[in-house]
């Protein structure tokens, strides 16, 4: 079997609710629950999902930037999970993460150039020199200039700070790039500026993404496959064209179907879900959509669904799908 | 006319900040018709929000201030009206919805008691009254269990109910224009498809003319009948909705739609409109947009175009349609 870049099996985050005066603890967030998929050398995983449905978590826990309550994350075959702190940190040099809000992931008081050889001080890469070399080839890499690199981050705009905190992320020729909703915070002009600079850079240095949004139309632009999340859980995964086009699982269909189009003209059949995602505290038992769920049946109420393959690549869980 | 609702004309709002009167909104005009869902579209610091603000007086002043202009509605000019007529009308005739519905509901009263608060000054009616309208208020947003619900605060709902809850504020009073500042910004996409199918309902069924002010021309195309594009604080292209986003004519515009990933063509790259958005204070005396548009003529730096009309009730501001 060829070995797998990313991969990640029952992945669980459980973040306990204390209480009381004795700080006992008197439930859990099932914010990850059960979470497995793999990611290939070079391509784009897109995860998807409303809010609270547990996708930043995923990402998070990935890099153990909180760990992990239960599961097993492999990365070039080398278990990640078990590793201790030190070791780990040493890995992040494979594995970065770009942040939504460019505004709190940037350190106001230092300037570009500290920000940007700040991971190479923590890795020990270099002497000054090559140090303040590597700054200027990854100003220029992502769009800007070496003029650019005195300035502080208040100096910058929103898209521009995106590009800085891209350039920090590559600062140590990672493989592996968790991105949570990088774009989400840009106005669409500036957005489309930075999601083609996130396709160039991955053919230039053969980078792999986790590309983790909100936005289902972003997603499917700069993705190969496509998970879909709701409440801590990974209802659907297929290849983006499939996912798009048959949807299988009532939740994408409906959360598909929801997404208005630039377009006067195209009019579709709207599926509009009823009431709100219940509270991930309390998360329904059964496959944890039924409560929303138009083709609900009586053991979806009970047993909850895997998720099963039920065409090739596609991964869904769903109790329609299954084969009696 | 007396089917025109609203209009604005000419107008101009200035910021008053340590780097001196910075203008936000330059000669902005535009009208609705009874009914009407108008859009308007743009990206961050481009004035929406403040023009929308400033119809119900409600620019923060000083730093804000109306420099020129008229908003007229129904005839009558709101800028001179007195702050106790605007409160007659605020609320009333006008109701607005923000982007954010925690924090325009406030956190220490009960739902019921924030909707009933509108109604009883407006229409004084007795508390009962009022109760009963706001639980018949909630019925026709949707919320479940109303009865319920008007005993609860606003921390006690979802981000999705809370929204429905100034909405069913807002159409308390039958106003007979509604603003929306970005009322599904907040919201997921299966949330945000309940919103709007909740306002196209009250449109038609109440007849209430709808202002939206979104940058998603995705929300633009279910929802409005005409679009206002602005940039840099001027109207840079309007009309119907289906000129703008099947035939739009400024640079501007097209670089917009362009940027959106598009799901049934997918492309490669998508299109990025170079640059960045000028700030209020850095625009020049040419065309705003000059300084990103590919096709920019020495002239457009120079001086600024006109809104003309491109094809009826199209219009564009741009020296390559004049």
């Amino acid at each position: 079997m060829v070995q797998t870049f990313f991969q990640v099996e029952n992945l669980k985050k459980y973040f306990p609710i204390r209480g009381g005066i004795l700080g006992r603890e008197m439930g859990v967030v099932r914010a990850v629950d059960d979470v497995t998929f793999s990611i290939k050398k070079g391509e784009t995983l897109g995860l998807v999902g409303e809010s609270g449905c547990g996708k930043s978590t995923t990402g998070r826990a990935l890099l153990r930037l909180i760990e992990p309550t239960a599961g097993r994350i492999s990365f070039e075959g080398k278990e990640i999970t078990s590793l201790s702190q030190e070791e780990m940190r040493k890995m992040r040099r494979d594995m970065q993460m770009v942040f939504q809000d460019p505004f709190a992931s940037l350190n106001p008081r230092h300037t570009v150039e500290r920000i940007l050889e700040e991971p190479l001080i923590v890795h020990g890469i270099g002497d000054r020199k090559e140090r303040k070399k590597r700054v200027r080839e990854l100003l220029d890499v992502v769009g800007l200039t070496a003029y650019h690199a005195k300035r502080y981050p208040h100096q910058f705009s929103g898209g521009q700070r995106q590009r800085i905190v891209i350039a920090r992320a590559l600062a140590l020729n990672p493989k592996l790039i968790i991105a949570d909703e990088p774009v989400s915070a840009l106005d669409v002009s500036i957005q489309a500026q930075v999601l083609n600079l996130l396709q160039d850079l991955q053919k230039e240095f053969q980078l792999t993404y986790l590309f983790i949004a909100h936005d289902l139309s972003v997603v499917k632009h700069i993705s190969d496959r496509v998970g879909v999340m709701y409440l801590g859980r990974l209802i659907e995964l297929a290849e983006k064209k499939i996912l798009y086009q048959y949807p299988r699982h009532p939740y994408t269909q409906a959360l598909l179907s929801s997404v208005p189009f630039p377009d006067p003209d195209y009019k579709k059949e709207r599926i509009i879900l009823q009431g709100d995602v219940p509270s991930p505290a309390n998360v329904p038992q059964g496959c944890a959509f039924h409560t929303r769920c138009s083709l609900v049946m009586e053991r979806c109420k009970t047993q909850r669904p895997e998720l099963k393959e039920s065409g090739p690549g596609h991964f869904v869980a769903c109790h329609l799908y299954d084969k009696i | 006319m007396t089917d025109k609702l609203l209009e604005v004309k000419g107008l101009r709002i200035h910021f008053l900040t340590e780097q001196g009167e910075i203008p936000a909104v330059d000669e902005v005009d535009l009208e609705i018709k009874k009914g009407e869902i108008l859009g308007i579209v743009g990206e961050s610091g481009c004035g929406k929000s403040v023009t929308s603000l400033s119809i119900m007086k409600l620019v923060p002043s000083p730093p804000g201030k109306i420099v020129e202009g008229a908003i007229l509605f129904k005839g009558e000019d709101l800028i001179s009206a007195s702050e106790k007529r605007l409160r007659q009308i605020r609320g009333k005739e006008i109701a607005m919805i923000f982007q954010e519905p925690m924090t325009s509901l406030n956190p220490v009263y009960t739902i019921g008691n924030q909707i009933r608060e509108t109604v009883k000054l407006h229409h004084r009616y007795s508390k009962k009254k009022a109760n009963q309208h706001a639980i018949d208020m909630l019925k026709k947003v949707g919320i479940p269990r109303p009865e319920q619900i008007i005993h609860e605060y606003p921390h006690q709902l979802s981000g999705g109910m809370r929204q429905r809850v100034m909405i069913a504020m807002a159409m308390s009073c039958d106003p007979e224009l509604l603003i929306a500042d970005e009322p599904t910004t907040a919201l997921d996409v299966t949330i945000q498809a309940q919103i709007l199918d909740l306002m196209r309902e009250l449109n038609q069924s109440q007849g209430t003319a709808i202002m939206l002010i979104t940058h998603d021309l995705g929300v633009v195309a279910e929802l409005c009948d005409r679009v206002i594009v602005m940039y840099a604080g001027k109207v840079v292209e309007q009309g119907g909705v289906r000129a703008i986003l099947k035939n739009p004519q400024h640079p501007y515009t097209k670089g917009l739609i362009q940027s959106i990933p598009h799901w049934n063509n997918q492309r490669e790259r998508l299109y990025s409109i170079p640059g960045n958005v000028p700030t209020p204070g850095e625009w020049g005396n040419g065309c705003r947009f000059a300084p990103r548009c590919e096709l920019a003529m020495n002239k457009c730096l120079k001086q600024m175009p006109e809104l003309t009309e491109v094809e009826l009730a199209h219009h564009s501001r741009c020296w390559l349609s004049s």
